[in-house]
């Protein structure tokens, strides 16, 4: 095959990359970094600063990152158990994680509401019980609730392939010399899973820091995330600006993510015999 | 042994929590009662109404126009990018991996900002707009279901098909294609399947008078969702899991 010439082949590729993805960046920042006369200004980006906003970027990280850390504890002991069992059938497992996404997501918050509402499915049964029912729809809790229902996917399927790909004979090894179960999980497991890990968090952490859907459906429309603002600058205030501004800094944050938790590092590392 | 039943048990929580909202909406589906909370008894009758219904059957259109056709002009502009990255030398593709991770890793809401600022300067948000915003965030997918493949792929049969006369396109049909394909097809599966389930980045960029099924959904949110619907969508899920298990049988007799 002659590399120089198939090289060519992206193309057009390339072209869409320029056209689709760089360029419409470049308007987001024109947008942030002027006002709407068109003047020059820092004021869009620096909104962030502001009490409401900065009151929602917390609020957002701070979900994000329970999330995030509710998603590893459940996905880490699910995939040494999917280990353990010999079941390794990737591709039945692969199913039915994405299976469920062709349940519409909309629907599928709103079903989750339905469940956890204070007349909801699940308090009908606590009341029959004689459990006295519980309140958390409309409240933050509520929200980790639908991220971690509906992202719990992307964390599970790195991490179990991180974990699947573990050799047995590493294990094998560490116990012959010694080492406790404990010491299995510390030092052989956990570090050769670190990876699956991180990027199961930036697959996690960007999308519940700027959802505004689930925020809208389970927080009852009062609890604002920094999706939801810029998703009313755009739709209600109609300010432009400050909601490009506001996307600037959301663009950090997924920036800096990505950069702790190196998912395309590891992506372009995985070594392409070239 | 107890602790086998434990990690069953466990495995079995994950997947009630999974798949239990998804019940709920098929339990709908079969509710004789406009009402979300209250049973009515079972009913198919929504399941009859469903084709009457010209805004559900219209966005249902358009939803499966946008996912096929975006998933097909995904595939092809991926297949041909994967493999030009695949020749291309460790640098340049760190660099085309870097920009093809941009949409997967940006947030949904910026790459529909980005998208609307973009087309509403040049032409009418509509069909095309949201069509050309879903091949973007798919073509990703593509490339990163085929270049796995073309890695593992022997490229000494393509150049001993060459060698013995195929013609360049004839050795990439018969002998790299082949190859490819389960790449390319599971690809071309999870463009549709991201695109069926896109609803914020159609939201900023379709303009007025279009509707997927997503934003019509979230248009219902207020006045309540019809229970035609919860029926669509059942029909929906209950189709792709029959497919993907005949899928996944004949994968495991052809294994076998």
């Amino acid at each position: 095959m002659n590399r120089k010439r198939t090289r060519f082949l992206s193309t057009p590729y390339i072209l869409w990359i320029v056209g689709f993805t760089v360029i419409p960046l470049l308007f987001v920042f024109a947008k942030a970094f002027t006002d709407q006369s068109g003047t020059f200004t820092f004021g869009n980006v620096t909104a962030i600063f502001d009490s409401v906003h900065r009151k929602a970027l917390l609020l957002s990280v701070e979900l994000a990152f329970i999330s995030s850390l509710i998603c590893i504890l459940i996905s880490y002991p699910a995939a040494l158990i999917i280990k353990a069992s010999g079941v390794s059938n990737k591709k039945t497992i692969m199913f039915i994680m994405i299976l469920p996404m062709w349940m519409n997501f909309i629907l599928r918050i709103l079903a989750i509401q339905m469940l956890i509402s204070s007349n909801g499915i699940i308090n009908h049964f606590l009341t029959v019980l004689g459990i006295s029912p519980m309140s958390i729809i409309n409240t933050p809790v509520a929200i980790v609730i639908g991220m971690v229902y509906d992202y719990l996917p992307y964390m599970l399927l790195p991490v179990l392939n991180c974990v699947l790909a573990i050799p047995e004979d590493i294990i094998e090894a560490s116990k012959d010399l010694g080492a406790n179960r404990f010491h299995v999980l510390t030092k052989i497991l956990l570090p050769l899973s670190l990876s699956g890990i991180g990027s199961g968090i930036t697959m996690v952490f960007v999308p519940s820091m700027t959802e505004f859907v689930i925020a809208n459906i389970l927080g009852g429309g009062k609890i604002q995330l920094l999706g939801n603002i810029i998703e009313q600058e755009f739709s209600v205030s109609m300010n432009w600006n400050l909601g490009s501004g506001l996307s600037v800094t959301l663009m950090i944050f997924v920036l800096l993510t990505t950069v702790i938790f190196g998912r395309t590092t590891s992506e372009s590392d995985r070594g392409f015999v070239i | 042994m107890i602790e086998k039943t434990l990690g069953k048990i466990y495995i079995g929580l994950i997947l009630v929590f999974m798949y239990t909202p998804i019940l709920v909406l098929i339990a709908l589906s079969f509710n004789d009662s406009r009402s979300r909370v209250v049973w009515g008894g079972f009913t198919l009758k929504w399941y009859r109404t469903l084709f009457d219904n010209s805004s559900i059957m219209s966005a249902f259109g358009t939803t499966a126009a946008l996912a096929f056709v975006s998933a097909a002009v995904a595939s092809l502009i991926g297949l041909f990018a994967a493999i030009g990255i695949y020749s291309m030398k460790k640098r340049s593709v760190k660099v085309m991996l870097f920009f093809t991770n941009i949409p997967l890793l940006n947030a949904d809401i910026v790459t529909g900002i980005a998208l609307m600022l973009w087309f509403v300067r040049f032409f009418p948000l509509g069909f095309v707009s949201v069509l050309t915003a879903h091949i973007t965030f798919n073509i990703p997918y593509v490339i990163l279901c085929i270049l796995p493949k073309l890695e593992t792929m022997d490229i000494r049969q393509f150049e001993a098909a060459r060698d013995l006369g195929a013609s360049t396109a004839y050795a990439f049909t018969k002998v790299i294609l082949p190859d490819l394909l389960p790449g390319i097809l599971a690809g071309f599966f999870m463009a549709v399947t991201m695109s069926m389930d896109d609803f914020v980045i159609t939201y900023f960029t379709k303009g007025p008078g279009v509707n997927t099924l997503s934003t019509l959904i979230y248009g219902e949110i207020r006045k309540g969702i019809k229970p035609e619907m919860y029926a669509l969508s059942s029909v929906l899920f209950l189709l792709v899991l029959i497919i993907l298990i005949i899928a996944n049988k004949t994968d495991t007799v052809k294994e076998n």
